[in-house]
């Protein structure tokens, strides 16, 4: 990746909706090349439409019937019960404490996997030169692993007995019953998710990095600012935009986690780490499809609704 | 920066520390995958098996299918790969350089698909699938994903960098849409098209989720599924064989790493600057 293409789409990205509707307006559609733009977006739209607009409507409109495992292959037999799939819920102690779980997930979560990928995107981008190409692969790893793959690892590399105890040991650490004990279950969860997701940060904000011009630090450092005052009075500041696009898109990640518990602890133990997502998925396998679907319909809600603030919170200040 | 030699020092040694602890699962993965069942018996704290010549686990996965799955999984990879060079590349053109009524509504459908979790509406999705008649099909697997968000988004990004004189040329001397595509533009797109490669492969020889739903008989696994049903099956939990398994579906993207490292990193900028 080299430095000149993020720059040239940072700045594009900053202007183009904007920019974009304006053109637009301004030119008006084309008719010709409005027939043709329809015509090449066709595969586009049969895809989106079928598997996001109409499940999207689907799953909205079967919040409200009585939806049951046999409708799902005769969908017309349904009956609207209104929101009483969204009372139950409510007053449904498992689905609560997913909520519970899943906030925990993120309070924890989401503030270690941004201060670690930034802590080691601010380390790659100026204070290691050599290796760094080494480096920043070891650290990227983990995010192309599948998941599958990942938590077998883990499963078997957190066993009371296992590897990664035997290693604690070694230094005279006793190690604790990782994925047998709540709390531990809940930290193991939150290892293996901050060890996929870091990489990411990382990239991200090396990229934000990246588009910082070189000058400002050098007039920073003739200025005589040691490397801990350049961080906090530049660097962070320089990296705002940077830190929301990735605060956001970690916290979407940690909101909807689902492969992690079901995979690692399967929602265990004692429900620790069961998350809003596991409960859907599990509500689905027990054919309680109605819950399942309002329980999706509260996690979408409340994704946006975090988003949203998060975006007011964090965008510039003028 | 300018840092004093000690404290160089100590970050070579913080960064090489913390390196290494994110690489543990994967030396832990290949050196499991070539122990028997007794080794994790006798002793499971043991990091390095007695010898790296002991395939046996890797023959049980085969016994077990694992070779149907990881065929499944390059046929469904293939489709969406495909796809995606096609449909994504369409896409991202007209979205970026073709100028019409509703292309914001387009984008922000497309953006939609991206950020709705697959959890929150596969079943609805998968009760499309059922209408559809694509149920335990490695086409219905494929088809939500040939066309992936992220594809089109590599393509408009890059397109957005292509000069629109070379396009309005074209069409002053007559050239027809498609032509102005597929002859100017694709053979330009060539950098982003190995992106999109490269990023769509990993999305679909890595999903899970969607494979699950979709997948109702072993004839239709694929790796991820095969591993996770495996994992979740045998409650003695073998753990050699389920290693060995993970090595199967790590191993293609670990090498495509190591040789097209650059493209990956691309794609992960791309969905950040969208």
């Amino acid at each position: 990746m080299t430095s000149s293409t993020l720059t040239r789409g940072e700045t594009r990205t900053s202007r183009l909706p904007a920019g974009d509707a304006r053109s637009h307006g301004r030119r008006g559609a084309r008719p010709r090349q409005s027939l043709v733009a329809w015509i090449f977006l066709v595969p586009t739209l049969i895809v989106v439409g079928l598997f996001t607009v109409v499940p999207g409507l689907f799953a909205l409109a079967f919040s409200f019937t009585d939806i049951g495992l046999r409708d799902i292959r005769d969908p017309l037999q349904v009956e609207v019960v209104g929101t009483e799939n969204f009372t139950a819920l409510l007053a449904n102690p498992d689905f609560l404490r997913s909520i519970g779980n899943t906030v925990l997930f993120v309070v924890i979560g989401v503030p270690l996997t941004i201060g670690i990928g930034l802590a080691l995107a601010i380390l790659l981008g100026s204070g290691i030169r050599r290796l760094r190409p080494v480096f920043r692969a070891a650290i990227y790893l983990p995010v192309i692993a599948n998941i599958v793959a990942a938590s077998v690892i883990w499963k078997y590399a957190l066993t009371y007995e296992g590897p990664v105890n035997e290693a604690l040991a070694a230094i005279g650490v006793a190690g604790p019953n990782w994925l047998g004990d709540p709390a531990w279950g809940v930290t193991s969860v939150i290892l293996l998710t901050v060890w996929r997701n870091v990489g990411t940060a990382m990239v991200l904000f090396l990229a934000g990095l990246q588009a910082v011009p070189e000058e400002v630090y050098e007039a920073a450092a003739i200025d005589g600012a040691g490397p801990w005052r350049r961080i906090v009075h530049m660097t962070l500041p320089l990296l705002r935009p940077t830190t929301l696009l990735v605060t956001v898109l970690i916290t979407v990640m940690y909101m909807n986690i689902f492969e992690e518990p079901y995979l690692l602890t399967g929602g265990g133990p004692l429900d620790s780490t069961r998350s809003i997502s596991l409960w859907v998925y599990q509500q689905f396998g027990y054919g309680n499809i109605a819950a399942s679907m309002a329980g999706s319909f509260v996690l979408i809600l409340l994704v946006a609704v975090v988003s949203v603030v998060q975006f007011r919170m964090l965008r510039p200040k003028h | 920066m300018r840092t004093s030699r000690l404290g160089s020092a100590l970050l070579y040694l913080l960064i090489t520390v913390v390196c290494v602890a994110m690489l543990i699962p994967f030396v832990l993965v290949f050196f499991g995958a070539f122990k028997t069942q007794g080794e994790f018996t006798a002793n499971p704290g043991a990091w390095l098996p007695e010898s790296f010549g002991n395939f046996a686990n890797f023959a049980t996965l085969f016994e077990r299918g694992f070779g149907q799955y990881f065929l499944n999984g390059v046929i469904v990879s293939a489709l969406v790969v495909a796809g995606n060079l096609v449909f994504s590349s369409l896409a991202g053109y007209t979205l970026a350089k073709l100028h019409f009524r509703g292309r914001g509504f387009v984008f922000a459908l497309v953006l939609a698909t991206m950020m709705v979790p697959i959890v929150a509406i596969f079943v609805p999705q998968f009760m499309v699938a059922v209408q559809l008649g694509l149920v335990d099909t490695l086409f219905g697997i494929a088809l939500p994903m040939l066309v992936l968000p992220i594809a089109v988004f590599v393509v408009r990004q890059f397109a957005h960098s292509i000069p629109e004189d070379l396009m309005e040329a074209a069409r002053l001397d007559g050239a027809g849409e498609l032509r102005i595509f597929g002859q100017i533009f694709l053979p330009l797109l060539a950098p982003a098209l190995a992106t999109v490669s490269v990023l769509t492969f990993l999305a679909s020889w890595n999903a899970f989720i969607w494979p699950l739903v979709m997948a109702q008989s072993q004839s239709t696994y694929t790796l991820p599924v095969g591993l996770a049903v495996a994992a979740q099956a045998n409650r003695t939990t073998e753990f050699g064989v389920l290693l060995a398994g993970a090595v199967v579906v790590l191993l293609p993207v670990l090498v495509l790493f190591l040789f097209l490292q650059k493209y990956f990193v691309q794609g992960i900028a791309a969905t950040g600057l969208k």
